[in-house]
């Protein structure tokens, strides 16, 4: 669940709705995405706290769900995901050296 | 016991003994740090960790100010280091300590020559009104990693083709 805005087009489509609520079709409008496609993630999207709608007249706008602390762990999920690569990617390099230099003595 | 609600946990393995997963980790913080997650940007930085409980997690920038956005909570060589998080979730400092959240790290080894690492971040209901701020922050240059950037030229190349 916590790994919703790990796809690229639902992070598209959640950056859309933190600049304004908007309907499927206003979404499918803006993106490379057909409406039944926007309708998969927005539902993705919703179950993970992120987003929620509502009815309005006859449409149904989506938006950023304000009371969910599910963006701030998404955000910082991922911020800790791509420091532990740089660290693994870091530490595995700094260790080869230090064997190899372990080794040439 | 940790509220899994309000906590994020992430995992990795490295092939290094322990001991220098730990060293690179924490004395080497700034070998590693991804550059655009510091906090004084328009200039080079560099991430400094005092190895001691009390000590400070802290950036100094080329023109010679610095920022300090943690402290050593738990100094435990080479098993487990718990630091605080006082930056709000707009990648701002947190003047308020108390909407800090806190980092818990720990190393196991799995044989002489391969470290898991467990990184715990929580108490993040502690930020407050984070949502918010996360949502300007999404909003604004660099609120995303860098991929979302390259996806966003990708889409727009694909609408003018």
């Amino acid at each position: 669940m916590l790994d919703a805005l790990g796809d690229p087009t639902r992070r598209a489509i959640f950056e859309q709705l933190a600049e304004r609520p908007s309907a499927v079709v206003d979404l499918a409008d803006r993106l490379p995405v057909s409406r039944p496609a926007v309708s998969q993630h927005l539902k993705m999207l919703r179950e993970a706290g992120l987003v929620r709608d509502v009815q309005v007249g006859t449409r149904r706008v989506y938006s950023l769900d304000p009371d969910g602390l599910a963006g701030l762990r998404d955000y910082l999920e991922r911020f800790w995901r791509t420091a532990l690569h740089s660290f693994k990617t870091r530490v595995e390099r700094e260790n080869r050296e230090k064997e190899q230099g372990e080794a040439d003595d | 016991m940790t509220d899994v609600r309000t906590a994020v946990s992430v995992s990795t393995v490295v092939d290094a003994p322990i001991e220098r997963a730990f060293a690179v980790f924490t004395e080497d913080i700034a070998s590693w740090w991804p550059q655009e997650h510091h906090m004084l940007q328009g200039q080079e930085s560099h991430m400094v960790l005092e190895p001691e409980v009390g000590g400070r997690i802290y950036e100094t920038g080329a023109d010679g100010s610095d920022c300090q956005w943690s402290h050593i909570l738990v100094w435990e060589p080479p098993h487990r280091v718990v630091f605080t998080w006082e930056i709000s979730p707009q990648w701002s400092l947190e003047t308020d300590s108390a909407k800090a959240s806190e980092v818990e790290v720990r190393f196991a080894a799995e044989d002489d020559r391969r470290t898991r690492v467990d990184v715990e971040h929580r108490n993040l209901d502690r930020h407050g009104e984070g949502w918010e701020g996360l949502r300007d922050a999404i909003a604004s240059p660099g609120g995303w990693p860098l991929e979302l950037h390259a996806f966003e030229q990708r889409l727009g190349a694909e609408k003018v083709a």
